[in-house]
């Protein structure tokens, strides 16, 4: 069958089990979108490419399936680069399609013209800039299996126009991958996973760590029940969170720079950290040389390179978190006796709980919002966050259950993420409560996607808490930096109930703690566009507890 | 510093060379030499890589490096006994009155003279970096003009 290198290649998307692709088109992207007229494929046209990336990343963070991208050359994409660079430190699989000029042109300075495969080196697991239209079955066909395999991560696909244009004889989608530098792990040293049973076994104050491997790999199961048989605690990280039910006995919530006391300090007295998906990053160890100091380390993970980055284990196991943990499960049937460990981590948890305190007055604390949206939707719901205190509160008093139901920019922290993630979460899963919490300085930064909820009739629901400041800033130049608040405040800001009106989504403002139910309430009855609820909050209240940056996390500043 | 060198068997391919060395910019690695040719196998090519850096930098680049889909196969050959080649060629200040004494040393460590012009040599030689080095030390008082040096090829002896 003679194809245009375009259907070739929805084709092979197609065959990949690609049902929907958030793009936008332009000069050099005609072809595609030509095809993409008369194709099954759904397309989401976002208001900018940026948008089109976090929507896919939101799709693949909510489904754990491949998310795709497209836009044209250029600006379009060069407009992707922090939606590519924001999957690649979460290592989420995303298929980044993004059109080119024609390869005699390039090189040329051609209009619209950008490197985006030079670009991307660094922010990618792999980039492909396909030279022949004969190519196009055999790349797609590598980029989906790199994309989703070992660390998963983003793949830029650059396809110039006359590529896309020129027709070829096109038979069947191969099957198979064939790539001499490029093994899928399966398999793990079981003589380390014997070993770690040993050190497990003879635990005293032992302490997981869990991380967004477990997602990833689909290990959220193989965790609860180590946790569970061997009675040990469990800390998330960010990324992490969803892992483990934020209401089993043995969750210590979130660790690190905001995570909880209880956390950080049973990682401090813990002998032995079982770390399972997890990188070691600087806002969960603080101080490196004061992490853990008194624990012997498990390390598993699938990516070798992160095995003595940053903290050398004990016992380093490399593979697929979840067959690791299986192995593990098989080897271990008693639990020690932790009943002074938990007893310890009792007093903490009783000793330094979260909490705030509303206002007399009726005036609204941020955290009191999130906890309000957590009971009303009860672990049904998908959040999405921006980046800054909004993101911190979440993670602290939302009481996740399960995994993919909080996505947020965990390693690049991109403020502008949430919003566009929720459309991509809400367009798979149609009839879940799809809610992303924003601060006002997050949500401005793609606050036109507004026009994509509306549009595809997304009740998206979005809750800023506005305070009127980049607040987390804020709250480190109040910290750290004398209380000079130098250009944080925005309190010139649109009315965000007329703007949401003037997009055709429905708008309130809400800036009393007994408006907040009712406010809640309705929202989850639209069904038909986007609810933006602005939030009036304490304009400065923190984050607490609170690790200073560089320093030992068993030191965190409260809430006094 | 210890100095490592590694050797990267890639996928001959445009832009290889390029994932290679922004990986050690953005890791902040150095590179203190590099060469890259082709190899016995047509498809793929031989990147050969000095690293300062203890052992600890040298498993990170190792780990980092393989990460990259290019890349087949990396042996760092530090530890194995392999021979390794630099050619350089130097441009030399070298008058009738002097020429015989710098012919001498270019015969004691068996290089060649490839260009002779009315006052100045070009010497070429090859050998391990510390022939090169002595070669470059014991004519620099003649006064070197130009010098050119390539990064250094190496190939672990025997059957290995």
């Amino acid at each position: 069958m003679l194809l245009k290198g375009a259907e070739i290649l929805l084709k092979c998307l197609q065959n990949e089990g690609v049902d929907v692709i958030f793009g936008y088109p332009g000069g050099q992207a005609l072809g595609i979108y030509d095809a993409l007229f008369s194709s099954d494929i759904k397309h989401i046209l976002t208001r900018h490419e940026q948008g089109a990336a976090h929507a896919a990343d939101g799709y693949a963070r909510a489904t754990g399936k491949v998310g795709v991208c497209l836009s044209t050359s250029g600006p379009g994409a060069t407009n992707l680069v922090t939606g590519i660079a924001t999957a690649n430190m979460d290592s989420i699989p995303l298929i980044c399609l993004t059109a080119q000029v024609s390869t005699a042109m390039i090189g040329k300075d051609a209009f619209q013209e950008a490197d985006i495969t030079g670009i991307c080196l660094p922010i990618t697991k792999h980039t492909y800039l396909v030279e022949k239209t004969e190519d196009v079955p055999r790349i797609v066909k590598e980029a989906f299996y790199i994309a989703r395999t070992n660390r998963p991560g983003p793949i830029v696909i650059d396809l110039p126009k006359d590529v896309m244009e020129n027709t070829v004889e096109y038979a069947a989608y191969n099957q198979e991958v064939s790539i001499r530098g490029y093994r899928v792990a399966k398999n793990f040293n079981y003589g380390q996973v014997i070993s770690a049973a040993e050190l497990i076994r003879q635990a005293k104050r032992p302490v997981i760590y869990a991380g967004g491997g477990i997602i990833a790999s689909q290990a959220d199961e193989e965790l609860r029940k180590l946790a569970e048989t061997m009675k040990i605690p469990v800390t998330t990280t960010l990324m992490g969170i969803g892992t483990f039910d934020s209401y089993n006995y043995l969750s210590l919530g979130m660790l690190g720079m905001h995570g909880t006391r209880y956390a950080n300090y049973a990682i401090g007295e813990a002998d032995l950290l079982i770390a399972a998906g997890v990188r070691f990053d600087d806002r969960v160890t603080g101080k490196l040389d004061t992490f853990a100091p008194k624990a012997k380390i498990i390390h598993i993970d699938i990516d070798a390179a992160e095995i003595g980055k940053n903290v050398k284990p004990t016992i380093p196991i490399v593979g697929d978190v979840k067959d690791i943990l299986k192995a593990l499960n098989e080897r271990l049937r008693e639990p020690a006796d932790l009943r002074e460990w938990h007893d310890t981590i009792s007093r903490w948890k009783a000793e330094y709980p979260l909490r705030y305190e509303n206002p007399p007055g009726g005036s609204i604390m941020p955290q009191h919002i999130i906890e309000k949206i957590s009971s009303l939707t009860d672990g049904n719901a998908i959040i999405t966050t921006e980046v800054g205190q909004h993101q911190m509160w979440t993670a602290q008093y939302f009481r996740f259950k399960k995994p993919r139901t909080f996505i947020t920019s965990g390693g690049l922290g991109t403020m502008g993420f949430g919003f566009p993630a929720s459309i991509g979460a809400k367009i798979a899963f149609p009839d879940r409560p799809v809610i992303n919490i924003a601060g006002d300085g997050s949500i401005q930064m793609n606050i036109q996607e507004l026009g994509t909820a509306v549009q595809y009739k997304l009740p998206v629901i979005i809750c800023i808490i506005n305070n009127q400041f980049l607040g987390m800033v804020r709250q480190w130049q109040s910290l750290f930096y004398g209380g000079r608040y130098s250009y944080t405040d925005i309190s010139t800001q649109p009315d965000f109930v007329k703007l949401a009106e003037a997009y055709g989504a429905v708008g309130r403002r809400i800036d009393k703690i007994d408006g907040i139910d009712g406010a809640l309430q309705e929202a989850l009855t639209v069904k038909d566009r986007p609810v933006v609820l602005d939030f009036r909050v304490e304009r400065e209240a923190n984050v607490f507890p609170m690790v200073p940056p560089g320093g030992s996390t068993l030191i965190m500043l409260g809430e006094d | 510093m210890n100095k490592h060198t590694i050797s990267i068997t890639v996928e001959d391919q445009p832009g290889v060379l390029t994932r290679v060395t922004t990986l050690f910019r953005r890791r902040g690695y150095n590179i203190e030499s590099l060469s890259v040719g082709v190899t016995e196998d047509p498809s793929q090519a031989r990147i050969t890589i000095v690293v300062p850096g203890d052992d600890s930098i040298i498993e990170q680049v190792t780990k980092q490096l393989y990460k990259l889909v290019d890349v087949n196969k990396i042996v760092d050959i530090t530890a194995e006994k392999y021979v390794e080649r630099e050619l350089v060629l130097i441009k030399v200040r070298a008058d009738n009155s002097i020429r015989a004494d710098v012919v001498q040393i270019v015969d004691i460590f068996r290089g060649r003279i490839v260009d002779i012009g009315r006052d100045t040599l070009i010497i070429e030689a090859t050998g391990d970096e510390g022939k090169i080095n002595a070669i470059q030390d014991s004519l620099r008082n003649f006064g070197i003009i130009e010098l050119v040096r390539t990064g250094k090829i190496a190939m672990i002896r025997g059957n290995k």
